[in-house]
């Protein structure tokens, strides 16, 4: 299952550096490891850093959106941290708004992000119950 | 169309230089060319300078062209002055008759030393010819430095009427003035969305109080701002809605699907909130002093 992208553990989130140009076999690989890791390690978090990312075209959003969906059904989180600028404009232009999935800046205010919704996720569940 | 011509204008510049350049002079001043935006030094050494290129041009002998390599330096020259009128701010006529007013004394020097008709016919129209193509590429360059001057007004205009201001520690905020067209949302767009990485801003607030109309092409600007916003991990508030704006927003049926306020302290109060700051009124001092 070893994949070309690394996929850390950080506490109960995971965190996906995305470097490399990605293609179709490469976005496959990833949702593959990415739900597994998920389901082994019971994440409740997932962190897509993509600052490293200069070129983000309608593929890439399409997967980001998918992992997001994926991990939603896995009851894990989904936030994308570390959007260049000049991707932030580029994918407003081709109407791709990424409406369901999280953003934050960095990998810090993520991290802070994943926190908040897990703590309140976990409180409405309490009152639930 | 190059050919040579056999005139006698060069020779006569060369032997009737100084009396060229100060009937020259002259005629400027008599047009009311000195003591307004150009000081007569100044504009006897353009003068003098140019007298002295087009001398060198003309011994080239290509009177209907100037694009040649002869009149490389006459053409910079008046490259130069052309563009530093247009900075300056004269009118394309004033520019113009530095090198048309030319044509007085050189056309009376020729009906001076030339007595047959004919030839003075010739010798006229060949000098005219020359003038006129030298004026044409002046007003041209003119034309070209005032075009210059207003893209980089325009420009100028553009970063003005964008500022982004940091309200506090991760609370940005853009006053927009003024319409919003496709060209200004890019560049509003590109400096929040930079303040926002350069401040690690979490909420950004958009206040249109300055914008004068919202139609659905302003909306959908708005909404891509405030989308690219949220995609770098920014929550934006829009603020400034004035009465008018709100009717026609819903009499346009627009769904700008972000959380507005009436104006900028509200938006900012809720910032405040969103980034787990609050405004607190300070302790009363106590009676018995500080």
């Amino acid at each position: 299952m070893a994949g070309e992208i690394p996929i850390l553990q950080i506490g109960d989130c995971l965190l996906v550096s995305i470097q490399v140009d990605m293609h179709d076999r490469l976005a496959m690989a990833l949702q593959d490891d990415l739900t597994v890791r998920i389901v082994e390690s019971r994440a409740r978090g997932v962190m897509i850093d993509i600052s490293a990312l200069e070129i983000v075209d309608s593929f890439i959003g399409r997967m980001l959106n998918n992992i997001a969906g994926m991990s939603r059904v896995l009851d894990a989180v989904t936030v994308v941290v570390g959007m260049r600028p000049a991707v932030a404009i580029t994918l407003v232009e081709l109407g791709l708004t990424l409406t369901g999935v999280r953003t934050a800046l960095n990998v810090d205010k993520g991290l802070a992000m994943i926190r908040r919704l897990i703590d309140s996720e976990g409180d409405e569940s309490a009152r639930r119950a | 169309m190059r050919q040579s011509v056999h005139t006698i204008i060069p020779n006569l510049i060369e032997q009737h230089y100084q009396r060229l350049l100060n009937g020259w002079l002259a005629c400027q001043k008599r047009d009311g060319m000195i003591g307004g935006q150009i000081s007569e030094d100044q504009l006897a050494e353009q003068a003098r300078r140019f007298l002295a290129e087009v001398r060198q041009g003309v011994a080239g002998g290509h009177f209907d062209d100037i694009s040649g390599p002869e009149w490389d330096s006459t053409r910079s020259l008046l490259d130069t002055v052309a563009t530093e009128r247009a900075v300056q701010g004269f009118s394309p006529s004033e520019t113009a008759i530095f090198v048309f007013s030319l044509k007085e004394p050189l056309f009376e020097l020729l009906r001076e030393e030339l007595k047959d008709v004919e030839t003075l016919a010739r010798e006229t129209w060949a000098a005219s010819l020359l003038i006129d193509k030298l004026g044409m590429h002046t007003i041209e360059v003119f034309q070209k430095g005032r075009e210059e001057v207003i893209r980089r007004q325009q420009e100028e205009l553009l970063e003005l009427s964008t500022p982004v201001i940091q309200l506090w520690d991760s609370i940005l905020a853009l006053p927009l003035i003024g319409t919003l067209d496709s060209a200004r949302t890019q560049t509003v767009m590109e400096s929040l969305l930079e303040r926002i990485v350069s401040s690690g801003a979490e909420v950004a607030i958009i206040d249109i109080t300055g914008v004068p109309t919202v139609d659905t092409l302003v909306a959908q600007h708005l909404i891509k701002t405030v989308s690219a916003a949220r995609l770098m991990g920014a929550d934006c508030i829009i603020s400034g809605i004035r009465p008018q704006i709100a009717q026609t927003i819903v009499h346009l049926g627009l769904e700008l699907d972000v959380v507005s306020k009436a104006t900028m302290a509200d938006a900012f109060a809720l910032a405040l909130r969103r980034v787990g700051k609050a405004v607190l009124n300070r302790a009363q001092p106590k009676p018995n002093g500080e």
